[in-house]
């Protein structure tokens, strides 16, 4: 190294991180310093107006971002290199935001158990003694500051311009989810086994992702993805060497999105963790680790798209097609909504795959960029709406998550069961629902890239997971329960209720006027390298 | 408009174009015409509900005013018009634009000339009559508010029909009376015989509707747009073939609406719904839509001669249909339908026979417009009058007990059978002696159809109005109130009198502007031959009424043991076993295939296919144990399967 050059930041750029992580330890101080009775007020009011905040500066940044060949892409590279802030960072920033929004005011429901949170009173106490029955009425308001950690690892996720950062940011956004999952208040002991496993396969796979990093490392000379990108143009040494180094990279992301043959870990966790952090999880990570895995094959292996483009295509025909044929066999709602997640995933990927040099695209084609942005909002603002929905049909033990104990749901709480049979149907991608827009879009862009035999795969895919939530709905509005059986559903409170009305009327309006996203998308432009 | 001046004048080879000047001082409140019943519509139907029968007491006056405030719009227009010199009487309105959509951009622009005025006089004119004679004649019915509500969307819908500058909106408006029809025949529909006429009234215009439909694809298909104004432009340039094609479609479409054989069959039921519904929609203006459409496309059936012959014959064939059924009737108001019927098929006759037959075609359909909403209106009063009974042969000697509701009958009688001196003696008289220029077996069969039309209206007049005594028991005629009475009044004057358009030839000349003119043709027999052979036909089918009805004693049920004839016109000949065994059986073997099939084929791959893909589940699901070290060996083989996959398909 030459001369020690001393570091530039581009605060107003990079406010919303700062913001985030401010929050974050802000919230431990208050853990440390305010009084038991008084911390449940302030750390959800702290995290609530937090996220407004940083989405208040995510929106001043992005009317700020500096255009660069004619709105082909804008923002800057910032903090030496290591932080991207350009439009699809900045896209994601707001909806990742928007996702941890929602995530605070499900996380501060309190009116489900009956005045105290769906967390753990105690997460220390073992499960059946006397210590857990003592701490009943507490809670653990740690789950604040851990979604904001959480939150700022979603966000610098897809900023990172290089591949450590990308490291760092993968675990500052696992760590906190680990212990997340392990929090539930009900069934603690699947609970604790979904973190548990959670956190070693997690760390499994983070270890894939390191030695990716090093074999990369060894092939370009640099963690930095713009330098990558240079490597691979200039095919400057042995090919080998990259397509294993981003064999390994790809299975950290992989697993982190839930592609077959790593979703192995997604229903346990799912089904085990507090449905508030399935929930925000489910939307949250997919959109941030999906923006990672695009800027690094997009930024830095883009020039090289040949070689991955058929291994994404295998990865996603195996999503697919698994997570619609196990899809079908599941009765539970939660395990159902794992598998939707898994045969979504293969779906984003298939618009991931159907990237095209800037060249080939006609004007005003959509771009795969574009499609993806686009599908993990729809996405993530349906099964987050789906989720919510389900930690509100309960019984005296808890969320009832048995899809005999939905039957009859229909009758008795009509509007439930009305919304939650639209989210389906977004899922499902029932035109007039965003689902559809999402699912035409990805597919137009993998069509357009050749990319045929996925399409196929991935409307047939369709058609069998469409059975399965059609077969829900009928579940809840044409089948008797069995007597006793019946699921009730409990009213939550204004924080609950508002979630799952706005996601419900997003999901609405962005199947009938998909336009302003889609162009927002559009206009957030290319990767910045 | 400036791409469409450039295009050479010589090419749409005489057929008048459709080339509208924008509105301007008074054409400005062209909108308001269509937004004043569309305005009531919308009060009695969607704002009343939630009024808490507020509206329910003073809803009937509102939607009989606004009708009335849309003829004195349209009369003020009128006489605007009339001030333009005949070139300069085309005047456009853009509203809005509608939708856009790739190459096509539909406006909502109103189109109004020559054509659409008289159009706008008879609906609103009319309109406003039956508005206010309804309500008397549904004083005592509890859902009267929505009778109007219905009555004011009727005539909005059918304003946007004949005031829209382009297909689209004539669609729109096309539908919109579709449904208002539907609504307003099925209205007591606490009786399934009109629930079931309204439903075959609606699906029975599905086909004629599809016409519609397929004939603007076609348009936009080939010209590009649906506008009048570009296509008449433009229509020469399209092939012969397209042009038959579009010229068949839009007379499937007029069938439909029309009642034209073979899509009459829905008209006769039609007469479930309130009679003055029959009067305004079913006699008066929604049936003559069918005509419009013609006349307002001349300038595709113009370069369509074989379409042109198809309408001739399709009219002719439904003259004739209609009046055979109208003799064989006992229901006052079925009679009448067919007489409908036929006199529908003058004017398509009209329209068929090109340039020459436009403006007599439009004549009788206002001069018709007149006398047979009077008539229907007339029986109403009877039906009124003899506790909602519709039998003739429960009527007779009426002449005495309804005095005005005779006189003003009688007006539309003398008129419908053509007495000289009256409104329809113009008019039919006119399309006779066009179709006998232009087919001899034509004109011969119109004429024949005049001798029967004289037969079965003095049948209906002499059952009703004279006779003996045939009334059931309790039954007391008595004359209707005069708010019934005074439009009866009004529609017999100018029944009277609407010959008076002929005078000079006044409307052929203020029509040229939008169906051109025609080269004067001799006919075979001189004009006044003609009117002479057609009156004697009159009075042969006259003179044979009183022979057999009037002079002889009418049984109070029918008779049974009659003619082959008899029997096949009071089953309507046959229409609906028609339909039944050409459409409705193979209709419905069809769908029993087609269920056996979906049965067996699709759902045997649904089911089959949905019972592999739950064992292909089952069996996949194993691999989800629950046990970390199997799922953490899957991560590892997934890896390896990532890296072995990029390796092979790089380093292969």
């Amino acid at each position: 190294m030459d001369d020690f050059v001393k570091p530039t930041l581009e605060y107003a750029e990079l406010s919303p991180l700062f913001i985030v992580f401010g929050i974050a330890c802000l919230g431990v101080l208050v853990e440390a310093f305010v009084p038991r009775k008084h911390r449940y007020l302030v750390q959800s009011t702290l995290a609530i107006g937090g996220v407004v905040l940083t989405l208040a500066a995510v929106i001043a940044v992005a009317n700020r971002l500096k255009e660069h060949g004619d709105g082909a892409a804008r923002g800057i590279v910032g903090s030496m290199g290591t932080v991207v802030v350009d439009g699809p960072a900045v896209f994601l920033w707001g909806l990742i935001l928007l996702f941890g929004l929602a995530g605070c005011l499900l996380f501060a429901e309190r009116q489900l158990e009956g005045g105290v949170s769906a967390f753990a009173g105690q997460a220390a106490a073992l499960p059946g003694t006397e210590a857990e029955r003592q701490a009943a009425g507490l809670d653990h308001t740690e789950v604040y500051p851990l979604l904001m950690f959480a939150l700022m690892g979603m966000m610098l996720f897809p900023a990172s311009g290089d591949l450590l950062t990308m490291f760092v940011a993968l675990e500052v956004l696992s760590l906190p989810l680990y212990l997340l999952c392990g929090l539930a208040r009900r069934r603690r002991l699947l609970s604790q086994e979904a973190a548990l496993k959670y956190f070693v396969l997690g760390a499994f796979s983070s270890g894939f992702f390191l030695y990716g990093v090093a074999l990369i490392y060894g092939y370009a000379g640099s963690m930095n993805l713009g330098a990558i990108n240079d490597a691979v143009r200039n095919d400057a040494s042995n090919q080998t060497l990259l397509l294993i180094g981003m064999g390994m990279l790809s299975v950290g992301l992989l697993f982190k999105v839930g592609a077959v043959p790593f979703q192995a870990w997604t229903p346990d966790v799912y089904q085990g963790a507090p449905t508030a952090v399935t929930a925000f999880m489910s939307a949250a990570t997919k959109a941030a680790a999906f923006g990672a895995m695009m800027r690094l094959f997009y930024v830095a292996f883009g020039a090289d798209r040949w070689s991955w483009q058929p291994m994404m295509w295998v990865i996603a025909i195996l999503s697919m097609v698994v997570g619609a044929a196990i899809l079908v066999t599941q009765r539970d709602v939660k395990r159902m909504l794992a598998y939707s997640a898994i045969a979504h995933t293969g779906f984003v990927l298939t618009g991931v795959l159907g990237l095209e040099g800037a060249g080939e695209l006609t004007d005003g084609q959509l771009t795969s960029l574009q499609a993806v942005l686009f599908y993990l909002a729809t996405y993530g603002i349906a099964a987050l709406g789906a989720f919510a929905v389900v930690s509100l049909v309960r019984d005296s033990a808890g969320e009832a998550s048995a899809l005999s104990r939905w039957a009859g749901l229909g009758k008795h709480s009509p509007l439930v069961a009305g919304v939650f049979a639209l989210f389906l149907l977004a899922l499902a991608g029932i035109p007039l629902t965003s689902g559809f827009i999402g699912k035409w879009a990805v597919f137009e862009v993998a069509m357009s890239s050749g990319a045929w035999p996925v399409v196929i795969v991935g409307v047939l895919s369709s058609v069998v997971a469409a059975y399965f939530y059609v077969y829900v709905i009928v579940v809840m509005f044409f089948h008797d329960p069995e007597p006793e059986q019946a699921a009730y559903v409990v009213h939550p409170s204004v924080l609950t209720s508002s979630t799952i009305a706005v996601g419900a009327a997003a999901t609405l309006v962005l199947g009938v006027i998909p336009g302003p996203v889609l162009n927002l998308a559009g206009v957030a432009g290319q990767f910045l390298r | 408009m400036s791409s469409l001046m450039a295009l050479p004048m010589h090419e749409t080879g005489g057929i008048p174009v459709v080339d509208p000047s924008a509105a301007d001082g008074a054409f400005g409140l062209l909108w308001l015409i269509v937004a004043l019943p569309a305005l009531g519509a919308f009060v009695l139907l969607a704002v009343a509900p939630f009024a808490r029968g507020a509206i329910d007491r003073w809803g009937h006056l509102l939607g009989a005013a606004l009708p009335v405030g849309s003829f004195l719009v349209s009369l003020l227009l009128f006489f605007q018009l009339l001030g333009r010199d005949a070139e300069d009487r085309q005047v456009s309105q853009h509203l809005w634009t509608w939708f856009e959509a790739g190459g096509l951009k539909v406006g909502f622009d109103l189109l109004y000339d020559p054509l659409s005025a008289l159009f706008l006089l008879l609906i609103t004119g009319v309109g406003s009559l039956i508005h206010i004679y309804s309500i008397g004649y549904m004083e005592h019915d509890p859902r009267r508010r929505r009778f109007f509500g219905y009555l004011n969307l009727f005539v909005a819908a059918m304003l946007v029909l004949v005031l829209s500058g382009n297909f689209l909106g004539l669609f729109l408006g096309w539908e919109g009376v579709g449904l208002a029809s539907y609504l307003l025949i099925g209205f007591w529909q606490h009786k399934d015989s009109a629930a079931a006429a309204a439903k075959k009234a609606f699906i029975v215009n599905r086909v004629g509707d599809i016409g519609l439909s397929m004939g603007i694809s076609l348009m936009f298909a080939t010209f590009g747009t649906t506008d009048f104004s570009t296509i008449s432009h433009v229509a020469s340039g399209a092939s012969d073939t397209t042009l038959t094609i579009l010229g068949l479609l839009l007379l499937l479409a007029a069938c439909g609406k029309s009642a034209q054989v073979p899509l009459q069959s829905w008209l006769l039921d039609a007469m479930e719904g309130p009679t003055p519904v029959s009067a305004l929609i079913h006699a008066a203006t929604m049936v003559t839509a069918g005509v419009y459409l013609i006349v307002r496309s001349n300038f595709i059936f113009e370069l369509a001669p074989h379409a042109q012959t198809a309408v001739v014959v399709v009219a002719t064939v439904t003259l004739l249909w209609g009046a055979i059924i109208g003799c064989a009737k006992d229901d006052i108001k079925k009679a009448l339908a067919g007489s409908t019927m036929s006199q529908i098929g003058y004017m398509m006759l009209g329209a068929g026979l090109g340039v020459a037959g436009y403006a007599f075609a439009i004549f009788h359909l206002l001069t018709h417009g007149f006398f047979k909403a009077n008539m229907f209106l007339g029986a109403g009063s009877v039906m009124h009058g003899m506790d909602d009974d519709v039998d003739m042969r429960h009527y007779g000697a009426l002449q005495k007990a309804m005095p005005v509701t005779f006189l003003t009958f009688a007006m539309g009688y003398l008129a419908i059978i053509g007495f000289p001196g009256f409104s329809g003696f113009w008019s039919k008289d006119k399309i006779i002696e066009t179709a006998l220029a232009d087919s001899w077996l034509v004109g011969l069969l119109a004429m024949l159809g005049a001798g029967i039309t004289g037969f079965y209206m003095t049948r209906l007049m002499l059952m009703t109005f004279f006779t003996k005594k045939r009334w059931e028991k309790g039954v007391h005629p008595h004359e209707s109130p005069s708010v019934m009475t005074v439009p009866l009044i009004v529609l017999a004057a100018l029944s009277v009198l609407g010959g008076l358009m002929l005078a000079g030839d006044w409307i052929v000349e203020f029509l040229a502007p939008v169906t051109g003119t025609a080269e004067h043709e001799e006919p075979p027999i001189p004009a006044l031959g003609v009117t002479a052979m057609v009156v004697v036909v009159v009075a042969i089918g006259v003179a044979t009424a009183w022979y057999l009805v009037g002079k002889r004693d009418v049984p109070r049920t029918a008779p049974t043991d009659v003619s082959f004839a008899t029997r096949a016109a009071r089953a309507d000949l046959y229409g609906d076993a028609i339909n039944d065994s050409v459409v409705v059986k193979p209709g419905g073997a069809l769908v029993n295939t087609l269920v056996a099939i979906d049965k067996v084929g699709v759902d045997g791959v649904v089911e089959n296919g949905s019972l592999g893909i739950s064992g292909i589940g089952m069996i996949l699901r194993r691999t989800q144990n629950g046990y970390v070290r199997s799922y953490a060996l899957s991560l590892l083989g997934g890896a390896l399967l990532v890296v072995l996959a990029l390796l092979a398909v790089n380093l292969a």
